[in-house]
């Protein structure tokens, strides 16, 4: 019987939304096949939690747990994903597009002899073939894409795309023997975003602010307007160019790629670059003083007037409804 | 320090992107090409880690008769060397193709201290050679490099993470995927562009690294592009005017948001 084995990533022992979001996935896709869904854990201090991943339809969990995998690195984790799919061994890999997800898959799949379908945004299996769909030349255009190697391909999946749900019994937890893994580069210290803040890639509001916003003090009305919506605050290229705002914020062919549930751009044109990284939210807003910005093309709704005296309002209506 | 660039040829950003007629790749008329921004990034790093310490900078390309052009381009921003392995059509998109080609590319063209590349090849959009060609050469890597500390055997690196920022350390030699933030890129000037024509850049084959490009496109593919397609078109939206009462339109569209889209 086939299997398909998630890569189940996790920060101090809870799993990460994104990689439950590909377990359930993994679930989805095995139950159309008949095969059975695995889960693999890789941490130190992770093994009471990985029974739980039942819950979100793993039958057996592989768990690497080892001090030297407190830590991320790329060598250690692909051979304790690796050494899973020895255990198990699987049909396909499934992890999330992120960071780590995509830093892993690349080294895993070479370790593996084989290939990967990176940041897919649907995914099916076609007899035991993997094909999956995903945005190339940012977002620009839309490739099927499929898998034609002898050996089990690595997939990672777009994180806020794919529907995490629940559902299953407790999992059976199986140890992996110590894995012996060469590792040279590795994470030595991580360092929290100031404030906490919600990383772009991340959120499911997004709030943006472009070359209308005028200064980079007046990202105080975007963050205004965030706070509020629990929104992450994203940027254009043109004013993290202008150094109002780190890149980190940028959405857009060279900054992130995002698909949130709402993105709110604000006194943003809409460049072919931006709109490449954010056309795929599900529900997009423009503000924007130029009713032939290119940015109303791709917007579901919005707003042609200046955001200086449109957010405000917005942002009292919003604190309104939440606290009825 | 001998320090080698990975660099890719691609469809400038801001091109129009159209469905070609085979039906699973762009239409590369009327295309403009650039260096994949990315990599722009690791080629300023190799070229200022070369003026502070010395040493030389190798590029390397896998890409058909045009990648010569962005070599060039890559000589007249400060490196020394230039090799092209021409192929890359049959290979396209499947990226451990790819990495076997280049990993090999780099053997034959190596030993260095350093191996740079852009964290993503702006198109495929796949973020995956520059590990697998770590993992090929059995080298440490770091992907999505913003800042760079570089000793005389060993490393320290950071990248951003979601939500925070990872510091890696590494021995040399290291591949770094390089992040926008790392550096700002210069120009060529010049003075560069003319010197750039005068570097002979070293052509191979894949066969020459001994790989058959026709087992890897074929029996030996991992991946390939079946169908390319242009994203739905969008429906108009509802757009409200809020010129002269901004406080109205904005309480018209928190309504929509909530009750039509269900969106807060």
């Amino acid at each position: 019987m086939g299997c398909i084995l998630t890569f189940v990533e996790q920060r101090g022992g809870t799993p990460r939304k994104a990689s439950l979001e590909a377990l359930s996935q993994a679930r989805r896709l095995a139950q159309g096949a008949g095969w059975n869904v695995c889960a693999v854990l890789v941490g130190h201090g992770v093994r009471d939690k990985a029974a739980d991943l039942g819950a979100w339809g793993a039958q057996t969990v592989y768990v690497a747990d080892d001090e030297k995998f407190a830590l991320f690195s790329a060598e250690g984790y692909a051979a304790a994903i690796a050494a899973a799919t020895e255990a198990c061994p699987p049909s396909a890999i499934l992890m999330a597009a992120t960071i780590t997800g995509k830093d892993l898959s690349g080294r895993l799949a070479a370790r593996l002899g084989t290939g990967c379908l990176p940041d897919v945004v649907a995914v099916t299996l076609v007899g035991a073939k993997i094909q999956a769909v995903r945005p190339v030349y940012s977002g620009k255009a839309l490739a099927t894409v499929e898998g034609c190697s002898a050996k089990p391909l690595v997939v990672t999946l777009r994180p806020n795309v794919f529907l995490a749900e629940g559902g299953g019994a407790a999992a059976q937890v199986v140890d992996l023997p110590p894995v012996a893994a060469k590792i040279r580069s590795k994470v030595v210290e991580v360092k929290a975003a100031e404030g906490g803040e919600l990383d772009v890639a991340e959120a499911d509001i997004i709030v943006s602010g472009g070359r209308g916003i005028k200064a980079a003090e007046n990202f105080a009305l975007i963050r205004s307007l965030a706070e509020p919506l629990g929104a992450a605050v994203g940027a254009s290229r043109a004013v993290v160019d202008a150094g109002w705002i780190p890149h980190k914020h940028q959405v857009g062919q060279t900054g992130k790629v995002v698909s949130p549930s709402l993105y709110i751009a604000c006194g943003i044109s809409g460049a072919i670059q931006h709109l490449a990284g954010m056309s795929s939210s599900k529900v997009i807003v423009a503000i924007n003083k130029d009713p032939e910005a290119p940015i109303f093309k791709v917007a579901d709704y919005g707003i042609v007037g200046d955001l200086f005296q449109v957010i405000p309002p917005m942002v009292e209506e919003i604190k309104k409804l939440k606290q009825e | 320090m001998k320090c080698c660039v990975l660099v890719t040829y691609v469809p400038d950003t801001a091109s129009i992107i159209k469905i070609g007629s085979a039906g699973n790749r762009i239409d590369e008329g009327g295309i403009k090409w650039i260096i994949s921004p990315y990599d722009e990034f690791a080629l300023e790093e190799a070229i200022r880690i070369k003026e502070a310490r010395g040493g030389e900078v190798t590029v390397i390309t896998y890409a058909p008769e045009r990648g010569s052009t962005g070599l060039r381009e890559c000589l007249a921003r400060g490196a020394d060397h230039a090799v092209h392995v021409v192929g890359g059509e049959a290979t396209f998109g499947d990226a451990y193709a790819i990495a076997r080609v280049l990993a090999a590319a780099v053997e034959k063209s190596g030993p260095f201290d350093l191996i740079l590349c852009g964290v993503k090849g702006v198109g495929s959009d796949q973020s995956l050679v520059g590990a697998m060609v770590a993992e090929l050469l059995d080298l440490p890597h770091i992907s999505g490099v913003v800042k760079l500390e570089l000793g005389d055997d060993a490393l320290t690196a950071q990248r951003d993470v979601e939500g925070g920022t990872e510091v890696f350390t590494s021995p040399l030699p290291c591949l770094l995927a390089a992040h926008k933030g790392l550096n700002e890129p210069r120009y060529p000037s010049l003075k560069g562009i003319m010197a750039a024509k005068k570097v002979p850049i070293q052509t191979y084959k894949p066969a020459d690294l001994g790989l058959d490009e026709a087992e890897l496109a074929g029996g030996g593919a991992t991946t390939r592009w079946v169908k390319l397609e242009l994203p739905p078109a969008k429906a108009g939206g509802t757009i409200l005017k809020g010129e002269e009462d901004p406080a109205a339109a904005a309480r018209e569209l928190v309504r929509l948001l909530r009750e039509e889209a269900k969106a807060i």
